[in-house]
């Protein structure tokens, strides 16, 4: 049974086997540490050259991966916390996202940035957030998520080797220790995959009559949705399905657009605060694609900072039972 | 007079080349035909000509939003620059990135101030792990040295003794403000605190600019780890186009010191005539033939990511 943890941890080491072009660099990812969550444990000890500990800069070390990748290698660059990744805004939209484009297309950037981010730990306001949404729709910037299905480690392989783009990885912290849901062996769902490099995954409760609810969600959010499904199915029989994105921005809302149409219900979860968010962005694409007939609800977190103390981080952040009864609101 | 020598010569030209282009672009500007803005090099010309006289094929310079001097100075098109400023499709980089945003080749330019400088480092970290014989030129100004994130690059520069050559032209004023309202402390001594050897230099002769930058070049490209420069340097002309708000009289002083006179008086007078006369036709072709380009269309406004599987 592989985690999450140990899948990204294998792929990074393939990264580093594959390629003498791929370097990772952060902040305290030396053995014996490996990482503020263990993500990096043996990578120094087998590419003790091509992994790098960096001062707490973590602009500077973005900044170093863009330079490192306009000069032909192939980084990877961690920021301990997602919450830190606002020190490195500017390297990201301003440069990463901007320096191919603005040149003509003339220079490409092959970098990874990833960070785990997400509640849920009793971290406390400043490393706790779902900060994302700052850099959805930055032009020139990928940002793709981590979920718990499939192949977690593939998503990170392919960022680093067929993408020759800026990546903006999210890993929600919750999920590191997370078992992952295979394909072909996963419990009381049926998951297809849609899509290559950065795929979509479509999920229905295995033998489900036909649904009235389509739910979209990422990262962890997926997690705690595929509980919501099921629960809502054997307790109330509204039988739903679920889309979970890997890739958040660019979005493409093409598939999402087809299955409303059918379900004509779509409720739209993101750990991130609410207003002006992704299902903001997400809702919108929908009304302005399916014109008729559709209701969108959300689930996010409250417009508020995430709390420390365990019972009241519990009420910022979306749970199964807030899921549960958006859904029931929708689409009795 | 001395007896004028060949590099005395193409010294004077490289100069001249970054002056008249410039004077003729501040020109321009109140007829309207170029769009967006500017930040002029007149008065710098030294800097850029005598360090980068030490660049070799494979260096990579990292410039900033005042970058038409460097860019010059490093081999760049007289005629493809002017088409970048005029918004043409021939332009360096098609019309979208216009003064501040430059890449050609092995030269990098933007506008965010400081940002560029971590890029630098990781280039340089690049070009150390190739194990070649390569330079990362850093220009910055004293402006720049309010920005955190460049005690950042110049920490870790150090800390991995990478080949970076690191520039800073002090030209006394962060836009409209005299250094003196905005800088603290020593400017040597911000290097010198990280472990990098540095040093500051009165810039008004291109010649000299190139004998230290010489030696500083050869230091690093011998391993001996990041080395910065500071050029004392002043700017004739305002800080983009029509703001400047410095006392006059100040200007002239500077102006007495020109490093183009210094430059042009090392040039015997023939070869001085030839120089002008020269340099005067190619920078009235570089904006004729950029007037005349089409500006870019529509179907160059392509998506920033490539669609993928």
């Amino acid at each position: 049974m592989t985690t999450v943890r140990e899948a990204l941890n294998e792929s990074l080491q393939a990264c580093l086997r594959e390629s003498p072009e791929v370097y990772f660099l952060g902040e305290d990812i030396l053995d014996p540490y490996g990482g503020a969550f263990k993500l990096a444990a043996g990578l120094s000890t087998q590419f003790p050259d091509r992994v790098i500990t960096t001062p707490v800069s973590e602009a500077g070390i973005v900044g170093v991966g863009i330079g490192m990748a306009l000069r032909g290698l192939r980084p990877v660059v961690e920021i301990m916390f997602g919450d830190f990744v606002t020190l490195a805004a500017d390297q990201l939209i301003n440069h990463a996202a901007k320096i191919r484009w603005m040149s003509g297309d003339a220079a490409r950037i092959p970098l990874v940035v990833r960070t785990p981010m997400g509640g849920g730990r009793g971290y406390g306001p400043t490393h706790s957030q779902t900060l994302e949404k700052h850099f959805l729709g930055a032009p020139g910037l990928r940002v793709v998520a981590v979920s718990d299905l499939d192949d977690p480690g593939a998503l990170l392989h392919h960022a680093v080797f067929d993408d020759n783009d800026p990546v903006l990885l999210v890993e929600h912290k919750l999920l590191y220790p997370s078992t992952i849901l295979a394909l072909d062996n996963a419990e009381a769902y049926d998951i297809e995959r849609q899509g290559n490099g950065y795929p979509g995954y479509f999920i229905k409760l295995r033998g489900s009559p036909e649904t009235r609810l389509t739910m979209v969600a990422y990262g962890y959010m997926a997690t705690l949705a595929r509980d919501a499904m099921r629960s809502l199915a054997i307790e109330k029989e509204i039988f739903s399905e679920l889309i979970v994105p890997t890739q958040l921005s660019p979005f493409k809302l093409d598939f999402l657009c087809q299955r409303a149409s059918q379900t004509r219900h779509v409720l739209v979860i993101e750990e991130g605060t609410q207003t002006m968010g992704w299902g903001a962005e997400v809702s919108a694409g929908l009304h302005e694609a399916v014109s008729s007939n559709l209701r969108v609800g959300r689930v996010a977190a409250l417009d508020m900072p995430i709390p420390a103390a365990a019972r009241i981080e519990a009420q910022v952040l979306p749970s199964v039972e807030r899921i549960k009864d958006m859904a029931l609101e929708l689409a009795v | 007079m001395k007896k004028s020598s060949q590099n005395d010569a193409d010294l004077y030209r490289k100069m001249l080349r970054i002056r008249l282009f410039e004077e003729r672009l501040l020109e321009m500007f109140p007829s309207g035909q170029i769009y967006g803005t500017t930040h002029t090099y007149i008065g710098q010309e030294a800097n850029a000509v005598g360090v980068l006289a030490t660049s070799q094929a494979g260096d990579v310079v990292v410039s900033n939003h005042r970058c038409h001097g460097h860019f010059l100075a490093y081999g760049g098109s007289m005629q493809a620059l002017a088409a970048e400023l005029l918004g043409r499709e021939t332009g360096i980089c098609g019309g979208r990135g216009g003064s501040q945003h430059i890449k050609w080749e092995n030269f990098f330019a933007n506008g965010i101030l400081g940002g560029t400088v971590p890029i630098a480092v990781g280039m340089a970290f690049a070009e150390a792990a190739k194990k070649g014989n390569a330079l990362v030129y850093t220009f910055i100004g004293d402006g720049t040295l309010g920005e955190g994130v460049v005690y950042e690059a110049i920490n870790m520069a150090s800390l991995w003794r990478l080949p970076l050559f690191f520039v800073v032209e002090n030209n006394r004023y962060a836009q409209s403000t005299p250094v003196e309202l905005n800088l603290a402390g020593d400017i040597c001594a911000r290097f010198e605190a990280f472990g990098i050897s540095t040093l500051a230099h009165e810039a008004d002769d291109v010649l000299e600019i190139m004998r230290l930058a010489q030696d500083i070049s050869n230091s690093i490209r011998a391993g001996e780890g990041p080395h910065a420069l500071i050029l004392h340097t002043y700017r004739f002309a305002p800080h983009s186009k029509g703001d400047d708000t410095r006392d006059p009289d100040e200007i002239a002083r500077y102006r007495a010191r020109d490093p183009l006179k210094a430059a042009a008086a090392r040039v015997q007078q023939a070869v001085k005539g030839e120089i002008e006369k020269s340099v005067a036709a190619e920078v009235d072709e570089a904006y004729a033939c950029a007037e005349n380009d089409p500006f870019p269309a529509a179907e160059t406004l392509t998506p920033p990511l490539d669609e993928l599987a």
